[in-house]
C-alpha cells in the first residue's frame, strides 16, 4: 500500500467514525485501518485515543502487544512462513532459512524492491499438508523450497505487469 | 439437454492450499469446452486431507471420489468418464462414504462436514439442522442446561471442564446490567489442530445453532466468535453463514417467531497465541492487550465487560445441537469412563494420511497413527509424537498404546488438549524441539509473570548451552530447576505447561541432549 501521507488520516477518521460505536471497538478499528492502509500510521494513534477516550499510551500498548499490527508500511505483498511444530516435522526450518536467504531479509523485513515483506506465523490450520505459507490472504500447502521460489516469481511478475 | 452433473469441489483452507480454487475454474472451463453440463458446488472438506483437492461426482450409487486431483489430471478424468462416475481413473477412490478412513469414524459433530454447501440453509436443514434449536425453544433454561449435563460433555478447548456445570454457573449468575454473553473461543492456536476451522468452514450453521442454544439456556442475547486472523477462509464463510441465518430468521431478533433474540458477531484476533486463554481472550475482545486475568473471579461470573459469560471452544458449542436434538444420553453413549462422547482427532505433521478422525474416546494412539495415518509421509520410521499442542508432552513409541481419553493421558503425564497429533520421523532433533517450546513461550507470553516471561528466555539460553556442549551436566540440572520454577510459579498454563514438552523430550529422548547438537538428526 502506498497511499500518500496526506491521504492517510481521512481514511483513519472514516474508519473510526464507522466503528467506534462497537463495544470493545479498538481491535476492529486497528484491523480496519491496517486493512485499508497496510499498517497503522503513528499519526492515527491520537485520533483513535481521542475517539475512544483512552490515553495514547493505551492505544500504543495495544498495537505493540499483537504481532499482527505494524506501524510502518509493508511491501506490496506479505509472505508468512509457518514456524509451528507440524510444519517443522515437514521441513519448515529449512524452508525458513531458504526464504530468508532468497529474499535477503529476516522476519519483519521488506525486500529492497519493496515488493515482499517476510513474516513468521505460528500455524495456519493447514497442518495435515504442511509446510504452509500464507501469501496475503491465500494459504499454500506442501511448500518445498522450489515451490516457494515459484510462488515468489509469481508475485514478482504480477508486480511487473501492474507497472 | 440432460440435467447437469453435480461436482463437489471444497472451499476449505487445506483444499484451497492444495489448489482447489484453480481446479474449480479449470474443470468448469473444460466442461464448457466439451459441451458437458455440470453444476459445481463448493462444499466443505470431508477431512481426508491427504486426498485434497478431493473432488466428488454425484452418481446414482452415491458420491464418487477422485483425489488428489491436480490440473494435469483434468483431461484424463473427462476422457475416462468421471462425470459418469467411472472408476477406471487411477485417482478414483471409490464411493466417498466407503473410504475406510471415513467409514470407520463415528461422526456426530462432523456428520455433515463435506456433504453440504456450508452456507446453504436448505442443505443444513435437510440433514437435521436446527432440530436442536427447535427443541431448545420448547424448553426453559434449566432444562437445556440439564440436557447438556446429561451428555457428559467436557470442554474441548483443552481444560476439559464439564460444559453443563459452566452453563449452570452462568444461568445462576445475576447480571447487574441484565446482560450476559456467549463467547466462542475460535482462537485454535495449537499447531496440529484444525477441527475448529473445519467446523467453521464446513458446517458453520452448527456453531451458530450451538451458540444460540447456549444463549437461550442462560438468557444471553449477544454472542461473539473470537476468531484467529490466521483463518481468512473461515472468516469469510462464517460471515456468509451469519448473514444467511439472520435473513432467514434463525438468528437476530425474534428467532423463529419465539420472541427470543440472539445476535452474533465475528471478531478477529491479531496473531497472539495467549489470546486463546479465556481471560486474555476477554481482555482482547474488550479492546485491550491480551493480559491474562487472575481467577477467581471466573468468567462465568465476571466475564466480558464484567458480565456473566460462557466461554466455550468451537467444538464444545458445536456438539450442542446434536445433544439437544438427540438427547444428552445419546451423546453419552459414546466414550468411556469420564470421557464421554466423541473427540475429533487431528493427524498432522509428518504423516502419510493426515486429516480429521472423529471417534469415541478410547481409541489408542497407535491405531490412529498406523491404521488411519498409514505411517510417516517421508516413509522413515516414526520417532516422536506430540499430542495436545505446543504445551503438551512428546510421546515415545513406548507410550503409543495409551487409550485416547482424558484420564489415561493424565496418568502418563500427557494431555489430549484439543486433540491435535503431530508426528515426527527419525530425523527430528528433540533438543531443537525443546528449544522451540521455550522460544515459543518467549514469543507468546503475555508478560504478566516473571517465571514465564524470564524463565522461558533463560530456558532458550540454557538449552543452547546444552546443545553447544557447554557444562552439560550443570546446565541439565539448571534446566530442570527452571522447568520447576515455571510450573509452580506461573499464573496460567502458558508458563505452567511449556516445561511439559521440554521435560518429556529430556526424559524420553535423552540421547538428543547427550551429544553435540550437530551430531543429532537422522539416525539410521
Ligand atoms: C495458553 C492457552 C491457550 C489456549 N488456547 C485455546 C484455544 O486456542 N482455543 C480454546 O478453545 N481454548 C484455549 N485455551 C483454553 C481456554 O482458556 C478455555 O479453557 C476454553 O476456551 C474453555 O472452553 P471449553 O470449556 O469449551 O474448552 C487456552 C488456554 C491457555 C492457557
Ligand atoms: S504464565 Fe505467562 S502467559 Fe500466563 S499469565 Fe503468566 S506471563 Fe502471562
Ligand atoms: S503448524 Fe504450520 S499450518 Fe499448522
Amino acid at each position: 500500500m502506498t497511499a500518500a501521507k496526506e491521504q492517510l488520516l481521512p481514511v483513519v477518521s472514516d474508519v473510526i467514525a464507522d466503528l467506534n460505536h462497537k463495544p470493545g471497538a479498538l481491535l476492529p478499528i486497528l484491523h480496519e485501518i491496517q486493512n485499508r492502509l497496510g499498517y497503522i500510521p503513528p499519526e492515527s494513534v491520537p485520533l483513535i485515543a481521542e475517539s475512544l477516550n483512552q490515553s495514547r499510551a493505551d492505544i500504543h500498548g495495544v498495537i505493540s502487544f499483537y504481532h499482527q499490527f505494524r506501524s510502518t508500511a509493508p511491501g506490496k505483498h506479505t509472505v508468512e512462513v509457518c514456524r509451528a511444530e507440524a510444519c517443522q516435522a515437514m521441513g519448515s526450518r529449512q524452508l525458513e532459512a531458504h526464504a530468508k536467504a532468497t529474499l535477503g531479509v529476516d522476519y519483519h523485513g521488506t525486500t529492497s524492491d519493496n515488493n515482499i515483506t517476510l513474516e513468521e506465523v505460528y500455524c495456519l490450520g493447514n497442518c495435515a499438508c504442511s509446510p504452509s505459507v500464507r501469501i496475503n490472504d491465500e494459504i499454500v500447502g506442501r511448500v518445498t523450497p522450489d515451490k516457494f521460489d515459484q510462488l515468489i516469481d509469481g508475485l514478482r511478475s504480477q508486480t511487473l505487469e501492474v507497472l | 439437454m440432460s440435467s447437469p452433473v453435480t461436482i463437489y469441489i471444497p472451499r476449505d483452507t487445506t483444499a484451497l492450499a492444495m489448489g482447489a480454487e484453480r481446479l474449480a475454474e479449470e474443470i468448469a472451463a473444460e466442461a464448457a469446452k466439451r459441451g458437458e453440463s455440470v453444476e459445481i458446488i463448493r462444499n466443505g472438506s470431508r477431512g481426508l486431507f491427504w486426498l485434497e483437492p478431493l473432488i466428488e461426482v454425484d452418481t446414482l450409487d452415491g458420491r464418487m471420489a477422485y483425489g488428489p486431483v491436480d490440473s494435469q489430471a483434468i483431461d484424463s478424468l473427462f476422457d475416462q468418464g468421471f462425470l459418469q462416475g467411472d472408476t477406471r481413473h487411477p485417482l478414483c477412490q471409490g464411493l466417498t462414504e466407503a473410504i475406510p478412513y471415513l467409514k470407520k469414524q463415528q461422526r456426530l459433530t462432523f456428520a455433515r462436514a463435506g456433504i453440504t454447501d456450508p452456507v446453504s440453509l436448505a442443505d443444513y436443514q435437510q440433514l437435521d439442522g436446527f432440530n436442536g434449536l427447535k427443541k431448545a425453544l420448547q424448553l426453559d433454561g434449566q432444562q437445556i442446561v440439564d440436557e447438556v449435563k446429561a451428555s457428559g460433555l467436557r470442554g474441548r478447548g483443552g481444560a476439559a471442564f464439564p460444559t453443563g456445570i459452566k452453563w449452570q454457573t452462568v444461568l445462576d449468575a445475576v447480571s447487574p446490567k441484565n446482560q450476559k454473553y456467549i463467547v466462542c473461543n475460535a482462537d485454535e492456536g495449537d499447531s496440529g489442530t484444525f477441527a475448529d476451522r473445519m467446523v467453521m468452514e464446513a458446517d458453520p450453521f452448527m456453531l451458530i445453532e450451538g451458540m444460540t442454544i447456549a444463549g437461550l439456556a442462560v438468557g444471553a442475547d449477544q454472542g461473539y466468535i473470537y476468531l484467529r486472523s490466521e483463518y481468512p477462509v473461515a472468516y469469510q464463510i462464517l460471515n456468509e453463514a451469519i448473514a444467511n441465518a439472520e435473513a432467514a430468521g434463525f438468528l437476530g431478533d425474534n428467532i423463529l417467531n419465539s420472541g427470543k433474540n440472539f445476535h452474533l458477531e465475528v471478531r478477529l484476533g491479531a496473531k497472539a497465541y495467549i489470546c486463546g486463554e479465556e481471560t486474555s481472550l476477554l481482555e482482547s475482545l474488550e479492546g485491550k492487550r491480551g493480559m491474562v486475568r487472575a481467577k477467581p473471579p471466573l468468567p462465568a461470573i465476571v466475564g466480558l465487560f464484567g458480565q456473566p459469560t460462557i466461554v466455550n471452544n468451537v467444538l464444545s458449542l458445536a456438539a450442542v445441537p446434536y445433544i439437544l436434538s438427540q438427547g444428552g444420553q445419546a451423546y453419552a453413549d459414546y466414550g468411556m469412563g469420564r470421557s464421554l462422547g466423541t473427540l475429533p482427532f487431528q493427524l498432522a505433521g509428518n504423516i502419510k494420511r493426515g486429516g480429521l478422525i472423529e471417534l469415541a474416546f478410547g481409541v489408542t494412539l497407535r491405531e490412529l497413527l498406523e491404521e488411519y495415518g498409514g505411517g510417516t509421509f517421508s516413509g522413515r520410521p516414526m520417532r516422536a509424537v506430540q499430542v495436545g499442542g505446543p504445551l503438551c508432552a512428546y510421546l515415545p513409541e513406548s507410550q503409543w498404546d495409551t487409550p485416547m481419553d482424558y484420564e489415561s493421558f493424565q496418568a502418563i503425564g500427557a494431555a489430549l488438549g484439543h486433540g491435535g497429533i503431530v508426528v515426527f520421523d527419525d530425523t527430528v532433533d528433540m533438543s531443537a524441539q525443546a528449544r522451540f517450546s521455550m522460544e515459543f513461550c518467549v514469543a507468546e507470553s503475555c508478560g504478566k509473570c516473571t517465571p514465564c516471561r524470564i524463565g522461558s528466555t533463560r530456558g532458550v539460553e540454557v538449552i543452547d548451552r546444552i546443545r553447544n556442549d557447554e557444562n552439560r551436566a550443570a546446565n541439565m540440572e539448571l534446566l530442570d530447576d527452571l522447568c520447576d520454577t515455571m510450573i509452580y510459579g506461573s499464573l496460567c498454563a502458558m508458563g505452567g505447561m511449556t516445561p511439559f514438552p521440554v521435560q518429556s523430550a529430556v526424559k524420553h529422548f535423552p540421547e538428543d541432549f547427550q551429544q553435540p547438537a550437530h551430531n543429532n538428526g537422522a539416525r539410521s
